[in-house]
This record gives structure tokens, C-alpha cells and sequence, in this order.
């Protein structure tokens, strides 16, 4: 047999599952707090996920900075460029916190005043306040790892997790992992008081701008929404799976950090597509925020045939140059300055054709509540995997480290439950030996990339409908049952791949169903053929939906003030 | 083939298959070998930890990045 159980079963008060931004923050809080405190991470906690190789944007209320009126501040972010499809209360919890966060993240090493003093720069409008600190994260998850295990936490790298435990009661007690660090993998089991989900979001789920290579992503390709996945498994509550997003980047060499570029947007004829700067003459401090406000502008221009549309950085000053090519490299985006010097692509005299990027459930994922807690008592969740806060660095830190602090007082309240009996254990078991069988079967690619294309055309981020994705819906859950059936792995890594594949599978069809049932359209990629208008007696409403016996159930509740 | 290892500077510690958030590289023989090479993230993860300098990146041709002349340079370096 290829596959290894561990036979002891590993318990901790606390399970933290993914060790980013926000599963690293958790587990410094927790360790902190006394418990007993394990990061499972399915590479290295040290250069995993989307922050790798570095951030460079902290968004912060800081009142020596910003001045003392809150409100006013709270205001204006919501309004300009961060503030859709969140819950208020939580977006304020973030903001409120922010600071504290910064001088924690000081504390740990990280240069959150790479130029000595407080300095925002980007994702900023003409005449606003600006919001997003400029901070230097090269060295991030270096630091957090560092601190994590300073503070006593335990982390496990190349531990993939694929299923929450949850008892009869419906309260979380542990998890399933796979150990991918031999060929043969080894499944271990997990029993905790309480976890928390913080994984990325989900790349890999539409085709990306050259599809001949699947990993050319925006955000880390590691990332395959097995968090909203193995949550909606266990009776987790999603939301917002019907609203998609999509971020921008240069064209065919995809890479996000779109704010940290500092030049104008113009079509090919150098003239300005915005109207918020007045020529391509701009600075770090206000690069054209144009894509920020008009998210579809490079679809749009393309599809009118006016594009392309470029990243104009022959405007800026010598200075400014230098400073963005070392920004680059604070946002973990050293591929791109490699790049340019590689093909002598020279930004003061080239034009760098910019593209938009599939939807990759960026603010589309697990319910969770003024605690970080999802829908299941016990089951935290934090970061990319969240749909209701956006998943981005300071909400990341901000909710891995309120949960954390959460977690503690729960788990005083329950007992140790012994999860061995758990019947989808050895369902678990059984799938992975199937998987990991002798006899030749599918590669977990051929799953992959026709989802992707079922994804584009039928749950596409162009035209929905209810015959499109009525029929969506079909080929996702007949691909699925292929995929259950036929696919086959060697060794760990294939497996990883496999399951990370069946997670976007679930996620798809969760998609698939929240886009049916909201029956309008809405912002620039919720376009029904059949429902074009946007209702106003659904704004505010964010779609969730719950996996049961009944099937998968959605239903609209109030945005939170 | 994204990352390259250079087998002489190499001296297999193992850093570069630790670190790797895709699990692209392996050891396999004696060599670390780039097992998933169409996985790649290019991230540069390897190439920074990398205690030897023994890796470097080849960009594929499917990562082209678009470009084009700006028409306004002259406009630009005159203000």
C-alpha cells in the first residue's frame, strides 16, 4: 500500500491550518496566550503562500498620522477603494486594530518604516487621505516564523490538511492532514479544542492569461480554496461566492502588487484612460488610481477595441524609479525586476501592457462573526479563506490574532472529545488509498484544467445565466464524479495535487449555485443575460450557503453595518 | 525548465527543496533535481535562500511580459 497512517493521534489546544500572514499571527497570540499551539503548513512556513517573498502595503488608521476623528477615517476607506462586499463591524475591527498590529509586527523585526517615518503611498485618490502604509515585508515570514516558535508554537511544514473534524454535537475537534514530505505520503490525524482555518484563496480555478501554464498566477498557485472547501464540507457557512473580483497585472506574466507600480495608465497612443491625474508626469505619492476605481477598465478597453492599455512609468522622476524597483522587491516581486533586467525592458522609455486577472475568490469564502468564528462553534477562520473581511495583510494579522485570543477564553468552555471514531476518518482513508492505487489512472491536471474551462464558460465572469449556469453546475459535479472515480497520484506530491483539485471542485459548485440564486446583476463581473439590471432591494445582501443533507441551501442576510 | 540548478555549485543541503512553496524541486540520486518544473511559481524563493548561488531562473516564453516603445518619452524628459 502507498499510503502510511500515523498511528498516534496528535492533539493541541489549538490548530492553526495554514501558516501565512494570518495562521503565523495566530500562532504567536495563542502560544502567547498558553495554549498549546500547532501550525500545520503544507510547505515552509518561511517562504509559503502569497507573502513569500515579501508585502508592501499595511492598510492602517494611525492617529498621529491620520488625525483622531476615527469615524471620519472609517468613512472614507469604506467609500473609496476597499470598502465592497464587506461586514462593517468587521472592517472597523480591522482598522481598530491596525495600529497595534504594525508596532507588534515592528516588534518582530519587520520594516514597517522602511524610510523612518510613517509613509503611505498608493491605492490612493486625489484629495483623500491616504491609507496604506508603505512598509518593507522582504523579510515577513522569516519574522513570524521566528516569533511563532519563540513564543512557543509548534509548526509542522509540508502537512497538507484536507478535512475539519467536527463531532456530533457540530462543534470543531480536529482535522485530517497528509505529512507530503516522503514520496509516500502519511496520513495524521489531529484532535484539537479549537482551529482555525487561514489558507489562500482559490487560484487554479479559471484559466489564467496563457493557459498552456497553470501555475502562471496572480497569487500563489499553492492556494486552491481548500479552506471555504473543507469548511463548506464540514457545515461551515460561505458567503459571497456569487460576487467575483479581479485584480490586474502585467499582461501574460501574471503577478499581483498592481499599487505598487507608480506611472499612469494610457493606451498605446500615451493618452491618459483616467481621469484622476492630470498627465503621466505622477509620483509614489499618488500613482493613477484608475484601476482601483474602474476595475474592469482593461476587459473593457480590450473588448471595446480601444486597448491595450499600458503601466506608463515614463513620466516619473529618477527617484521614483529607483524607489519602485526596490518596492518591487518589498513586495515579494523580484520575478518581475529579474525580469525587465533579463530582457533589457527599460521602464523609462517602455510602455508594460497590463491585463485584468481571472477571479480567484478573493472576499469569497467562510462566514465568520465579530470572534473570527465561522458558522461551527470552534472552527475559527481568518485571511483569504473569509468572504465577509478582505483577506489582505492587515486583515490577515488582524483576525488571525483576534481569533487567537478568542480561541482561548472557547476553549475553556468544552472538553477534550475523542475523534478516533469519527466515521469520515476512514472515508478519508478510503479516498486516499483509491487515489494512491497501483493501476494507472487520470492525472490530476486533466481535472484541473477543464474545470477551468467549465469555470470560464459556464460560471464565466463575462455573461451568466440561468441555462449557462444550470448547465455549469451539471458538467462541475459530473467532472467531480470523474475526478472521485479516475483520479490517480504516485507519490505525495501528486496526491496533494489531486485533493487540492477536488477542493476547487467543491468550491466550483458552490459557485455555481450562489450565482443562480442571485438573480440580478451586479458590479462588473455579476452579469446575468437574464436578470440585467441590479435589484436595489438586494443591496446590502450578501448570498450565504450551507452544505447539509438537504444539499447545498443558500439564503441572503443584511451586509452588517 | 524555471528553476536551474547548477550541479557544481550545488552542495545538496537541501534548502531549496524545504523552502519551495510549490514542492518543485526534489532530491533524487545524489542531485537536487527540478521534479514539477511547470509548476513553478517563480517566486525566486530558491534562488534567494539559496546559500550557494546555485540557482538562477529561466523565465519561459508563455511568461511573456507585453511592451511597447511609449510614444510620450520625449514628452516625458523634457519636463
Amino acid at each position: 500500500m502507498k499510503l502510511q497512517l500515523r498511528q498516534e493521534v496528535i492533539k493541541a489546544d489549538f490548530l492553526v491550518i495554514g501558516g501565512g500572514i494570518s495562521g503565523l499571527q495566530a500562532g504567536i497570540t495563542a502560544a502567547k496566550a498558553g495554549m498549546n499551539t500547532l501550525i500545520l503548513e503544507k510547505a515552509n512556513t518561511k517562504r509559503s503562500g502569497n507573502g513569500c517573498g515579501g508585502n508592501d502595503h499595511f492598510l492602517c488608521y494611525i492617529s498621529e498620522y491620520h488625525g483622531t476623528d476615527f469615524e471620519e477615517i472609517m468613512k472614507e476607506v469604506m467609500d473609496t477603494l476597499v470598502g465592497s462586499n464587506q461586514d462593517a463591524n468587521l472592517f472597523r475591527i480591522m482598522l481598530e486594530r491596525s495600529y497595534d498590529m504594525i508596532q507588534k509586527w515592528e516588534s518582530y523585526g519587520i520594516q514597517m518604516r522602511p524610510t523612518g517615518t510613517w509613509n503611505f503611498e498608493g491605492h490612493a485618490m486625489p484629495g483623500r487621505r491616504k491609507y496604506h502604509l508603505k512598509y518593507d515585508g522582504a523579510n515577513q515570514k522569516a519574522c513570524l516564523t521566528q516569533e511563532a516558535k519563540k513564543a512557543g508554537a509548534q509548526i509542522m511544514n509540508k502537512v497538507i490538511v484536507n478535512e475539519v473534524l467536527v463531532n456530533a454535537e457540530g462543534r470543531f475537534v480536529g482535522a485530517i492532514g497528509i505529512n507530503i514530505r516522503e514520496e509516500i505520503p502519511e496520513v495524521v490525524i489531529f484532535q484539537a479544542k479549537a482551529g482555525l482555518i487561514a489558507v489562500g484563496e482559490a487560484m487554479r480555478m479559471y484559466p489564467g492569461n496563457n493557459p498552456a501554464y497553470i501555475f502562471n498566477t496572480s497569487h500563489c498557485p499553492a492556494n486552491t480554496g481548500s479552506g471555504a472547501a473543507m469548511a463548506l464540507r464540514a457545515g461551515a457557512r460561505l458567503v459571497n461566492l456569487d460576487l467575483p473580483s479581479r485584480h490586474a497585472g502585467p499582461k501574460y506574466f501574471t503577478r499581483s502588487g498592481k499599487g505598487t507600480w507608480i506611472g499612469a495608465l494610457t493606451d498605446i497612443h500615451g493618452e491618459l484612460i483616467g481621469p484622476f491625474i492630470e498627465d503621466i508626469h505622477v509620483s509614489r505619492e499618488l500613482p493613477d488610481p484608475t484601476a482601483d476605481v474602474w476595475k474592469d477598465c482593461f476587459v473593457k478597453m480590450m473588448e471595446s477595441g480601444k486597448g491595450p492599455v499600458y503601466m506608463n512609468c515614463t513620466g516619473i522622476s529618477e527617484e521614483d524609479q529607483q524607489h519602485m524597483r526596490k518596492a518591487l522587491v518589498s513586495e515579494g516581486c523580484t520575478s518581475i525586476n529579474e525580469y525587465l533586467d533579463q530582457y533589457h525592458i527599460d521602464l523609462r522609455k517602455t510602455m508594460i501592457e497590463f491585463g485584468q486577472y481571472e477571479h480567484m475568490f478573493y472576499m469569497n469564502g467562510i462566514d465568520i462573526n465579530q470572534d473570527a468564528m465561522s458558522s461551527i462553534p470552534g472552527l475559527y477562520a481568518s485571511g483569504q479563506s473569509v468572504g465577509n473581511v478582505r483577506g489582505d495583510i492587515t486583515a490577515a494579522a488582524v483576525f488571525g490574532d483576534l481569533a487567537a485570543e478568542k480561541a482561548a477564553a472557547y476553549i475553556r468552555t468544552v472538553d477534550d472529545y475523542d475523534i478516533t471514531t469519527l466515521p469520515i476518518i476512514q472515508e478519508k482513508i478510503h479516498l486516499y488509498q483509491h487515489l494512491m492505487r497501483v493501476e494507472p489512472g487520470a492525472n490530476w491536471k486533466e481535472a484541473n484544467t477543464t474545470l477551468q474551462k467549465i469555470m470560464e464558460e459556464y460560471v464565466g465572469t463575462k455573461v451568466r445565466s440561468e441555462s449557462l449556469l444550470t448547465a455549469g453546475r451539471k458538467y462541475i459535479c459530473d467532472l467531480r464524479g470523474y475526478a472521485e472515480e479516475k483520479l490517480q497520484a504516485d507519490n505525495s506530491h501528486e496526491l496533494m495535487r489531486c485533493l487540492e483539485v477536488l477542493d476547487l471542485l467543491d468550491l466550483a459548485e458552490a459557485c455555481a449555485v450562489s450565482a443562480l440564486e442571485r438573480k440580478e446583476s451586479r458590479g462588473a463581473y455579476h452579469r446575468r443575460s437574464d436578470y440585467p439590471f441590479t435589484n436595489p432591494l438586494l443591496n446590502n445582501k450578501f448570498q450565504t450557503i450551507t452544505l447539509s443533507e438537504q444539499g447545498l441551501t443558500t439564503e441572503f442576510r443584511n451586509r452588517i453595518k | 525548465m524555471p528553476p536551474l540548478v547548477n550541479e557544481e555549485q550545488c552542495v545538496g543541503c537541501g534548502i531549496c527543496i524545504e523552502i519551495c512553496p510549490l514542492d518543485v524541486l526534489k532530491r533524487e540520486n545524489d542531485k537536487t533535481i527540478v521534479k514539477y518544473p511547470e509548476e513553478c511559481w517563480h517566486c525566486r524563493a530558491c534562488v534567494m535562500d539559496c546559500p550557494r548561488q546555485a540557482i538562477t531562473i529561466r523565465y519561459p516564453l508563455s511568461h511573456m511580459m507585453l511592451h511597447m516603445d511609449a510614444p510620450n518619452v520625449q514628452r516625458g524628459n523634457e519636463q
